[in-house]
């Protein structure tokens, strides 16, 4: 990796490809993740069926020519829901990594950069670490009500600790290196030496991280409306669909298996670029720091 | 405020600099007063750990937690003609001076730039942010600056990373940033230690050119009694975070009225000195290490260190004593010198 890091094309696009040449596994989970991401996008024209569209004549029928994943008990499409949920579900995952992004950068910069609110903060985050993250998207889902944005937010700030726990102990490196003292020498304002020097240099574990909560965030969904405190039932997602089709897990278990395969695939392939992210921008960061 | 003579620019008196710790206070400067002309350039020479780097880092009020200033003025002459004290300066008001009025360049050429933007972009956010100009106005003075440093081809190598330079290239970098907004003092912290010798004396003839084109004046921190022939005008010797000597550059070198400065220079090479005396002559080093700045002894702060003490060095901490037309010595015996 190191030869990839020493020529300045490291910062583009280019060697990222390069790297998926090599490996094989960071191939294979971007391809996947393109499928999934397409599938979603795609899926008010490449549906079959209206995923709401009864047909009681057609219930519980195993995979076929006509169904390609089966039925449920109302005789809908388990092909066509799973990727209409996939928009929901893929939905909630991103904007989770927005919120628990900006949370977990203004967190993390704060506590790094001022002294004063680091034991604080410090403090908060480790609390929030301690608990379960289920449970703490449990209670908070509880207390702000069902709804999507509710259980995006919710998760956000699940997931805005971890984020912060590692800007803050980048942002306790840079701030002391000799770039950013000549720049406060120079008369930058605070703000601007946060913006220009620290969060330019935090942008790949920003990034990499970012994958990773993609992933835990669409998982994290999937268990929550399992656990009927997610999302509206009405508005199919991998997870509800996995949980009102448990009842059915002997007799028509394609029901809950599509959807746990859509969210196993999604949650593999995320992982997968993001370890080969990692591979492609660690060196550099080891290097310049 | 204004008791400045017009001619000073920069006026150090009684600054304390403090280091608190856990109830311990490290006294990194103890009563450091000297001042600096307009246009010409004054060196604080010392060693590692004698507060040359912390006074300059007072000056630029750049100390970080747990280092205070505790007492003392730092009157500068702004370009407006006002006598600021920058010890007593708000954090908003030294930002502005920061850059438009005192830059500092620092001894790092490698890391004192940041490897993310190239050097175009970090001189260019340096001129937008203290001059209301639009992007192409700052890249023709991006050009110019570069020029103005010697940098080869400005015109291409502003689109170059800092890991695209040498050394010596970064350092004119670094120059010309801190150069960006025609600062009237600059102060230069160890700028030539990390460079080659030859490097360094190319460094130290575009700065003494600047100088001149510019009219800046430039307070210059260095261990290295060469570098301070070269370039200085006036000397301030420190030892344990106060001054034992202050001279013209003639006058230090000719006559030294410390035990410190002459065991100064006294352990600095002198090639041309050797090959031309008859006998080789060996470098003296001073016996012992610099006093840790918590358990100074009682007395004069070099006496355990002194070949010339006497027991009434221990009595007291001495003044600094006249040695002669602007010529000042911490040593109850200058006149033995």
């Amino acid at each position: 990796m190191a030869a990839v890091a020493s020529s300045p094309a490291a910062y583009g696009g280019a060697s990222f490809l390069g790297l998926l040449v090599r490996r094989k596994t960071v191939l294979f989970g971007a391809i996947i993740l393109i499928v999934v991401v397409a599938a979603a996008l795609l899926s008010p024209w490449i549906a079959p069926y209206a995923p709401a569209k009864l047909s009681l004549a057609n219930r519980l029928k195993p995979p076929s020519a006509q169904h390609l994943f089966g039925t449920d008990d109302f005789g809908r499409d388990v092909f066509s829901r799973v990727i209409v949920a996939g928009r929901t579900s893929l939905t909630v995952g991103f904007s989770v990594v927005i919120v628990s992004t900006v949370l977990g950068v203004i967190l993390g910069l704060l506590a790094g950069f001022f002294r004063r609110l680091d034991g604080p903060i410090a403090r908060v985050i480790d609390a929030m670490m301690a608990f379960p993250d289920i449970l703490l998207a449990i209670s908070l889902v509880a207390a702000l009500g069902p709804s999507a944005s509710n259980v995006i937010l919710a998760l956000g700030i699940v997931y805005a600790p971890r984020l912060a726990r590692i800007i803050r102990a980048s942002t306790l490196v840079i701030r002391e290196l000799p770039y950013v003292e000549a720049a406060r020498a120079l008369g930058v304002s605070t703000p601007r030496i946060m913006a220009n020097h620290v969060l330019r240099n935090l942008a790949s574990p920003i990034l990499v991280q970012g994958t990773f909560i993609f992933a835990n965030a669409m998982l994290a969904e999937a268990g929550l409306s399992f656990l009927g405190v997610g999302v509206a039932p009405s508005t199919p997602t991998w997870g509800t669909m996995i949980s009102q089709g448990r009842q059915f897990m002997d007799s028509a278990g394609w029901i809950m298996m599509f959807p746990g395969l859509a969210v196993v695939l999604s949650v593999l392939s995320l992982q997968l670029v993001g370890d080969g992210l990692r591979d492609m921008l660690d060196p550099r960061l080891s290097k310049d720091l | 405020m204004t008791d400045l003579p017009e001619d000073v620019i920069l006026s150090v008196e009684d600054l304390q600099t403090h280091f608190v710790f856990r109830g311990f206070v490290a006294r990194s400067v103890e009563g450091v007063t000297f001042s600096l002309t307009r246009g010409k350039t004054a060196a604080i020479v010392g060693e590692s750990g004698s507060g040359k780097s912390v006074t300059s880092l007072s000056i630029m009020r750049l100390l970080s937690s747990p280092g205070q200033i505790a007492g003392g003025r730092i009157l500068y002459r702004a370009r407006d003609g006002r006598v600021l004290d920058l010890a007593r300066l708000s954090a908003r008001e030294m930002r502005r001076i920061r850059g438009r009025e005192i830059a500092m360049i620092f001894q790092e050429p490698m890391t004192s730039l940041n490897p993310l933007f190239t050097v175009g972009d970090q001189i260019g956010e340096m001129i937008t942010l203290h001059q209301p100009v639009g992007r192409a106005e700052a890249r023709r003075q991006v050009i110019e600056l570069l020029d103005l440093v010697e940098i080869p081809a400005a015109a291409t190598r502003l689109d170059d990373y800092p890991h695209q330079m040498s050394g010596g290239m970064r350092q004119r970098v670094m120059i010309a940033l801190a150069l960006a907004c025609r600062p009237s003092l600059l102060i230069a912290d160890e700028p030539t230690t990390a460079l080659d010798v030859t490097v360094q004396a190319q460094i130290l003839d575009l700065l003494r050119r600047l100088q001149s084109e510019l009219g800046m004046s430039i307070l210059f921190i260095t261990h290295n009694l060469g570098v301070v022939a070269e370039i200085a005008h006036d000397v301030v010797v420190m030892y344990a975070g106060r001054v034992v000597e202050q001279a013209s550059v003639r006058t230090l070198f000719a006559h030294q009225k410390h035990p410190y400065t002459k065991g100064l220079l006294a352990s600095t090479p002198n090639p041309g000195r050797d090959l031309a005396g008859s006998e080789r002559q060996r470098l003296t080093p001073i016996p012992g290490t610099v006093p840790s700045i918590t358990a100074l002894p009682p007395g004069c702060v070099f006496e355990p260190r002194c070949g010339y003490a006497i027991p009434e060095c221990r009595a007291g901490r001495p003044p600094l004593f006249p040695a002669g037309p602007d010529h000042f010595s911490r040593c109850i015996r200058h006149e033995i010198m």
